[in-house]
């Protein structure tokens, strides 16, 4: 049996240190006929035939490496320098716990405060926390943090071009209490807020790669006694105006792009920042500085009257695990290309994502949607986006996101993303496929 | 003790120097196009490292952690097992790593399988119809499984029940995952051999309760010897029963909950399935639920066809727990892990570590109280009373100078000065000795030298920190 080192002799011996004369002793508190015979699984494998198993299993998926990849709709094909799982892989990290005993965890909560840190300057926000398990999840929690933080307003504005996924899981989280949703469309300064209004969700961008600048919509929150929370793409901000510096109250953002690999959806990175002001009602576990007996520089999970192991009932979520290796693998990423290195992935993926728009545009039957956008953006087709995909997979291109998936009457977008990863050839032999495809 | 590394480790931030870069990325081959003046970023506050001084740095950083690789880590309820390498390995393959959620099934038809599979082996494991690998996290399982007792309520039309019984000794999860599904918790009490009081749970079950929350073997690592009597009782009140997997360790392949007359389960595959806690998660929550709940469960999930693999969502579904298909990296090692210890392996599992858990505590239960005289089964809770003036806290630091983690301290709250102590199926019985050899050494020292405990850790890269202050005035970013 792997992994169970002791010998029937050592086993033995215990059991007479025990005072027991087997094992099933061990086990006389279940009742004698709950006692199973044996599961109905196959028995134990070698690492050969397990990893031979596992192996093909992944086979069967397709090669991203392959294809010419213009998907992204919430996950990104992103470079990941050799560096970062080289390091977040290492065993003293992998395999530790939650830091609740500093003294033997300084490793671990000094990553997390120079994520905080890193994380925190990246999104404009005083203050980042440890993480949630994904985008979603976090902006999910941001609503109820925002709306728990405004007693006696019930509305929360939703944009409507928000990833379908994000927008279920809000409803999941949320649906044990009296909020009332309300979709809005367009610029978010528009959006009804009014004295009903806990708090204004803006996407930035939104699910179709338009972005909408964000200080005027927070003024008008602010005005009328609301929040302001922003879902952002945290490599844009590497590009353009963070959210903190727009007035924005939460910050979530998934870390996915910034690396860790695509996974099949995770595991992923939850991202929320906020404010000074919000902070003692922010979930989520939190590193903080301080100093130990002899006056030393050392770093303790804090602030932890906020969460479950002590509060209870009145913690302010239930969250406990987080996404620590993904948090860990994303401070590698972001201390590895530091601020040069993100400036210029950012940049490249956004000149990149307009010269593909710009090729496309021109394609008769095609038209590009999106006026203000990123590396991701919006495309009506001439015939169903669908079809298209289709068609240009069987070529080796992955051409985008056809919205029919989440939207059925939306049959004729596709929504195209761009990232450093793209060459300008991948870029050409796209704009040469779709044309081809129109016909 | 002496492998940990001792150095002050500066910030990232206080290594940078302005114009040096970690990587080297291709140069552009598109032309530059303009950035709209109102959204220009002007400043980008990070840090300039190259890529030495960042390996350097995060290796040095990781020297500064135990883990269990490094040192033995028995924390109660938190199952600090052997993860294998071998798990690793498998999820690196690119066939995982590089597979994009959105690709369409036809693409992913190894990823649908392998999700299918691990589907069917948990609900296996647990006795239950049906599983979803959606959730994260074990509170997230949590919160997925009272979300499910809610909407099967709501559908009989019994929007009145907001009760959860919930037992002392339970984890802060539990209460937590309640308050976000919108319910109320009542405790209930212990009674004298540790488990559920019968009389206070009768007492408790009138026509506002919802169900109850179980987690079996409690955190006092004792069978709740009356489980089907608890689920006949809380079923006849019309209420459901949620089962905590947080300690399944110690049962696989000896006893399934779902037998018992549990409705809804999570299992933390970080914890019973080997895959690594990575200083605080990722971990996966697998929910599973009996034939009156298995439609409820969130989604989506692997369905078999014969002509191949599709997701899914349950008819009933509470809906999304989180965007995609839960962690699947972590998915993938737990898979790996279910290979390998297959249905023999997995009762020896729960053997090796019932039997590690009593072994230990045969050992140290003449110098550390331990308060119910029963068989434990994974884990099992003493008291750290063996001195005037020495507190658990002090044990657990001084455990540090011996080079072993500390157990997990003052939980459950219904003993006092608790150490829980969890020693796994992975460790030898060399480990344990040593470790049970350490713990008497400290109670001599807590008896003719308290000071070396109180001031404990002596070796470690800091020692004791001052936690009141960093909540207090909190420094929780970078300030350069």
């Amino acid at each position: 049996m792997p992994f169970v080192p002791n010998t029937d002799a050592e086993r033995a011996e215990m059991l007479r240190a025990v005072g027991a004369s087997s094992v099933e002793e061990l086990f006389s508190d279940i009742p004698e006929h709950l006692h199973i015979k044996g599961l109905d699984l196959p028995d134990g494998i070698s690492e050969i035939e397990a990893l031979n198993e596992v192996d093909s299993l992944a086979e069967r998926n397709v090669q991203t490496k392959k294809m010419d990849w213009f998907l992204g709709a919430g996950a990104y094909y992103d470079y990941i320098p050799a560096a970062v799982p080289a390091l977040a892989g290492r065993g003293e990290f992998l395999t530790a716990y939650t830091p609740y005993q500093p003294e033997v965890s300084q490793g671990t909560l000094q990553a997390i405060f120079e994520y905080q840190s890193m994380a925190a300057k990246l999104l404009g926000m005083s203050v980042v926390n440890a993480s949630h398990y994904d985008g979603a999840t976090a902006l999910a929690e941001a609503v109820l943090m925002a709306w728990k933080a405004r007693d006696g307003r019930n509305r929360i504005l939703l944009p409507r071009e928000l990833h379908p996924e994000y927008a279920q899981v809000i409803e999941t989280y949320c649906t044990s209490f009296d909020i009332e949703f309300v979709r809005y469309g367009g610029a978010p300064e528009n959006a009804p807020i009014d004295d009903k209004t806990a708090a204004i969700v803006i996407a930035y961008p939104n699910f179709s790669g338009e972005i909408y600048p964000v200080k005027k919509a927070a003024d008008r929150a602010h005005e009328a006694g609301a929040l302001c929370i922003v879902q952002a793409d945290p490599l844009m901000c590497a590009l353009m105006k963070s959210p903190g510096e727009q007035g924005a109250d939460i910050v979530t953002a998934e870390g996915q792009s910034l690396g860790n690999p695509l996974n099949f959806g995770g595991p992923y990175l939850g991202i929320m920042g906020t404010t000074d002001a919000l902070v003692r009602r922010m979930p989520g576990r939190i590193v903080g500085e301080t100093k130990d007996k002899n006056g030393k520089r050392g770093f303790v999970l804090t602030l932890s009257t906020r969460e479950q192991h002590i509060r209870r009932e009145k913690a302010v979520s239930n969250i406990c695990s987080n996404q620590g290796l993904s948090m860990l693998q994303t401070c590698i990423y972001l201390a590895t290309l530091g601020k040069q290195g993100l400036r210029e992935i950012a940049r490249q993926s956004y000149d990149k994502a307009h010269y593909a728009a710009e090729l496309i545009g021109g394609i008769p039957g095609y038209s590009v949607r999106s006026s203000q956008f990123f590396r991701e953006f919006l495309v009506e087709t001439p015939r169903a986006a669908a079809q298209i995909v289709r068609a240009l997979g069987q070529r080796g291109i992955v051409p985008g996101f056809a919205l029919s998936r989440y939207y059925p009457d939306r049959r004729n977008e596709l929504l195209i993303c761009v990232t450093e990863m793209n060459t300008r050839t991948q870029i050409e032999r796209l704009a040469a496929a779709l044309r081809e495809a129109s016909r | 003790m002496n492998t940990m590394n001792m150095r002050d480790e500066p910030l990232v931030y206080e290594l940078s120097r302005v114009g040096r870069t970690g990587c080297s990325l291709p140069k552009s081959d598109v032309p530059e196009y303009q950035v709209p003046g109102d959204l220009v970023r002007e400043e980008l506050d990070l840090p300039e490292l190259d890529e030495l001084t960042v390996v350097r740095h995060f290796t040095r950083l990781s020297q500064k952690n135990f883990s269990i690789d490094t040192e033995f880590y028995p924390l109660g309820s938190c199952t600090m097992k052997y993860n294998p390498k071998v798990n690793e390995v498998a999820a690196s393959n690119p066939g995982w790593k590089n597979l994009h959620p959105l690709v369409g099934d036809e693409y992913a038809q190894g990823a649908l399988e392998l999700i299918w599979r691990l589907q069917e082996g948990l609900r296996e494991v647990g006795g239950f119809a049906a599983a979803s690998l959606q959730p994260a996290a074990g509170a997230h399982g949590e919160f997925s499984g009272v979300l499910m007792i809610r909407a099967a309520l709501r559908e009989r039309g019994d929007r009145a029940r907001k009760k959860m019984l919930i037992p002392d000794s339970a984890h802060g999860t539990n209460p937590a995952s309640c308050t976000m599904a919108g319910f109320v918790t009542q405790t209930v009490p212990s009674g004298q051999d540790g488990n559920i009081d019968m009389a206070a749970l009768r007492a408790a079950l009138d026509e506002t309760v919802a169900g109850i929350m179980i987690t079996n073997p409690n955190t006092l690592g004792l069978f709740e010897r009356n489980i089907e009597e608890i689920c006949r009782l809380v079923h006849e009140a019309g209420g459901y029963v949620y089962g905590d997997g947080a300690n399944m360790n110690a049962l696989t392949g000896v006893f399934r909950p779902g037998s018992s007359g549990v409705d809804v389960m999570h299992f933390n595959l970080h914890k019973t399935f080997s895959t690594p806690h990575g200083g605080g998660g990722p971990g996966a929550g697998m929910v599973a639920a009996n034939e009156t709940l298995a439609s409820y469960l969130p989604g989506p999930i692997a369905v078999r066809h014969k002509s191949g693999y599709t997701l899914e969502m349950p008819p009933k579904s509470i809906g999304r727990m989180k965007a995609f298909y839960g962690n699947f990296g972590v998915l993938v090692r737990a898979y790996s892990y279910l290979l390998m210890t297959g249905a023999n392996g997995l009762r020896r599992v729960a053997e090796n570590a019932v039997l590690n858990a009593n072994y230990l505590k045969s050992l140290v239960e003449g110098v550390y109280p331990v308060p119910y005289k029963r068989n434990c089964m994974h884990e099992f809770v003493a008291k750290g009373t063996v001195a005037a003036g020495v507190h658990t806290l002090d044990i657990a630091k001084r455990l540090i100078d011996y080079g072993f983690h500390p157990p997990t301290i003052y939980f459950p709250l219904i003993v006092q000065e608790a150490l829980m102590i969890e020693p796994t199926e992975t460790e030898s019985k060399d480990t344990l000795d040593l470790y049970a050899d350490a713990l008497k050494r400290i109670a001599g020292e807590a008896a003719s030298q308290p000071e070396l405990l109180h001031d404990a850790p002596h070796g470690a890269p800091v020692g004791r920190l001052d936690e009141v202050m960093a909540a207090r005035c909190p420094i929780l970013c970078y300030r350069g």
